[in-house]
């Protein structure tokens, strides 16, 4: 592989890849905030 | 018109899930890979992730919030989101696009997304097995030429899939199907993404090793960096790898509490289509394909069918090689399109739902089916025709959607005001959104777009004046009486409404 295809294939993985981690984790690890919304349902009608 | 919400999401990762799902489609696999070649290789990556942080990421802040906005107001869609947002009465005919876009490009993506079902079931059934690549060549153009009633009849099982999941709602359907769909998208596509890199070259096997074809597609020619076709190439790319400028992102975002995040899951779920389509979308087709075929069969096949004959006419014949993985394999990559495709025809299907709720009162389950109806009719000129497929394709899949971003862009940062947009992001925000996306919103992305705009004018104008068939006019007055049928809709639904103002929100 030609040292210029490798370079920029290890950065863009890894720093896609990374990325997308790390906001997926601080999804999951955020904990959700009190309902403020008092107009809000959560039923679907169907 | 009061504030309110009339369903909601059952998890934040459902909608992420969601989100995602509706930018992943078939191009993160199949267009993705054959744009990087045509445009510099490796070297597209540059103005591609310039093009995802100049244009990308604020206009999925600006849809995420411009959702969350009119789902405060009870509004699911965005002619009647623009209309709150611009208070001035032409804006939500621009809003119509979002309407219009989805109905039409789900007109031919779902007959697009049944070649995939079935291509599926053909890898199953063992179809392929022994087929020469000619064979298979000559099997896919039987298929697209109706040469047999399959095609129809997957076609409308698709249809009917789609449209059942969508009659049962947004947390009892769309979610449930991301939930699954998702996670299974992703684990074939890292088994076939460490099948194609690791493929070895052997006797009467693979010409070339994986790694050959991973080195041909991020090989860097910077000279194509400077070239204005690549940077256009690079954010039509974007455009319809995050689904902008469709109004399905706003739809969604709709049905957000008015105080819950949208910086961070925006983030979460724009980057995970960039780890699909850059990651896994790099390393499945272009790896296995060069390795059977070397980088010149490539080079030629991608020129004449661009990356949807790799995906369906070379991979099945390569797969018919690998014995029984093989079959998994087929199924795996045509199992990872289909839930590529089906999360986002769904997302397509849901503002039109919700504009049908909203404003006339007609039951979730009831505007599902009416959308099936429509998508029904709407794709009989695509199912009989490549003509009436690409007029659609262009004219709704590509032109519509860089005038709806320009549009809302600018509705967006000068009409509602960049101030009241920049609180409007991050309220509830999760993450510290960095204040240079206030100076992109208001003036980089406007201007890109504009640019984006002016230099795809000399394209619609050779387009609107070229010959077609009598299946590509049909498509053509078929787009156009769409459009207007959903104005006259949005200016009946506006009636209706009265001359109730929108109130501001108290929520902020």
């Amino acid at each position: 592989m030609s040292t210029s295809a490798l370079i920029l294939i290890v950065i863009t993985w890894s720093s896609v890849t990374f990325a997308t981690g790390y906001f997926f984790y601080k999804v999951l690890t955020t904990p959700s905030k009190p309902e403020q919304d008092s107009t809000s349902e959560k039923s679907d009608k169907e | 018109m009061t504030k309110t919400q009339s369903s909601g999401w059952g998890s934040r990762v459902g909608l992420i899930l969601a989100m995602a799902g509706n930018a992943v489609g078939l191009g993160n696999f199949l267009r993705f890979p054959a744009q990087a070649i045509e445009n510099g290789g490796g070297a597209f990556i540059i103005p591609y992730l310039v093009c995802f942080l100049l244009m990308g990421i604020p206009l999925l802040f600006v849809e995420w919030s411009m959702g969350r906005f009119g789902g405060r107001y009870g509004q699911h869609s965005t002619p009647f989101i623009f209309d709150a947002m611009g208070k001035t009465p032409y804006w939500k005919y621009f809003g119509v696009f979002g309407l219009f876009t989805n109905i039409a490009v789900a007109a031919f993506y779902c007959y697009l997304e049944s070649w995939a079902l079935s291509w599926a079931y053909y890898s199953v059934a063992g179809t392929f097995t022994g087929m020469s690549q000619v064979e298979v060549q000559q099997f896919f153009t039987n298929h697209i030429e109706l040469g047999t009633s399959h095609p129809v009849v997957f076609w409308v099982i698709c249809l009917f899939i789609n449209t059942w999941i969508l009659s049962r709602g947004l947390s009892g359907g769309v979610e449930k199907v991301a939930k699954i769909g998702m996670p299974l998208l992703i684990l074939f596509g890292v088994v076939l993404a460490i099948t194609g890199i690791s493929l070895q070259a052997s006797p009467g096997g693979a010409i070339n090793d994986g790694i050959v074809g991973l080195n041909y597609l991020w090989s860097p020619d910077f000279s194509t960096i400077w070239s204005f076709k690549v940077w256009i190439a690079a954010a039509g790319q974007i455009f319809f790898t995050l689904s902008l400028g469709m109004g399905s992102i706003h739809c969604y975002a709709s049905y957000l509490k008015s105080k819950e995040d949208i910086a961070l899951n925006a983030m979460s779920a724009g980057w995970m289509n960039e780890f699909v389509e850059v990651v896994l979308g790099s390393a499945i087709i272009i790896p296995i394909s060069v390795g059977y075929l070397g980088i010149e069969g490539v080079t030629n096949f991608v020129a004449e069918q661009g990356g949807l004959g790799i995906g369906f006419i070379v991979l099945p014949n390569l797969f018919s090689d690998w014995g029984t993985f093989g079959v998994f394999a087929g199924l795996m990559w045509f199992g990872l399109l289909f839930f590529a495709g089906i999360t986002s025809s769904l997302a397509m299907g849901t503002p039109v739902m919700g504009f049908l709720e909203d404003n006339f009162k007609i039951k979730q389950s009831t505007g599902a089916w009416i959308f099936g109806t429509i998508i029904l009719v709407l794709g009989i000129p695509c199912v009989l025709s490549q003509d009436a497929f690409n007029e659609y394709d262009y004219w709704a899949g590509t032109i519509a959607l860089v005038i709806f971003a320009m549009v809302e862009i600018v509705l967006f940062a000068w009409v509602f005001g960049m101030d009241k947009g920049w609180k409007e992001i991050n309220t509830g925000a999760d993450i510290k959104v960095p204040g240079i996306f206030k100076f992109i919103i208001k003036f980089v992305s406007p201007i890109f777009l504009i640019v984006v705009f002016v230099g795809a004018i000399p394209s619609i104008l050779e387009n609107a004046t070229k010959a077609t068939s009598v299946y590509g006019w049909t498509a053509r007055f078929l787009l156009v009486s769409l459009f207007v049928l959903v104005a006259i809709l949005v200016y009946i639904a506006k009636k209706l409404q009265g001359s109730k103002p929108y109130p501001e929100s108290n929520d902020n």
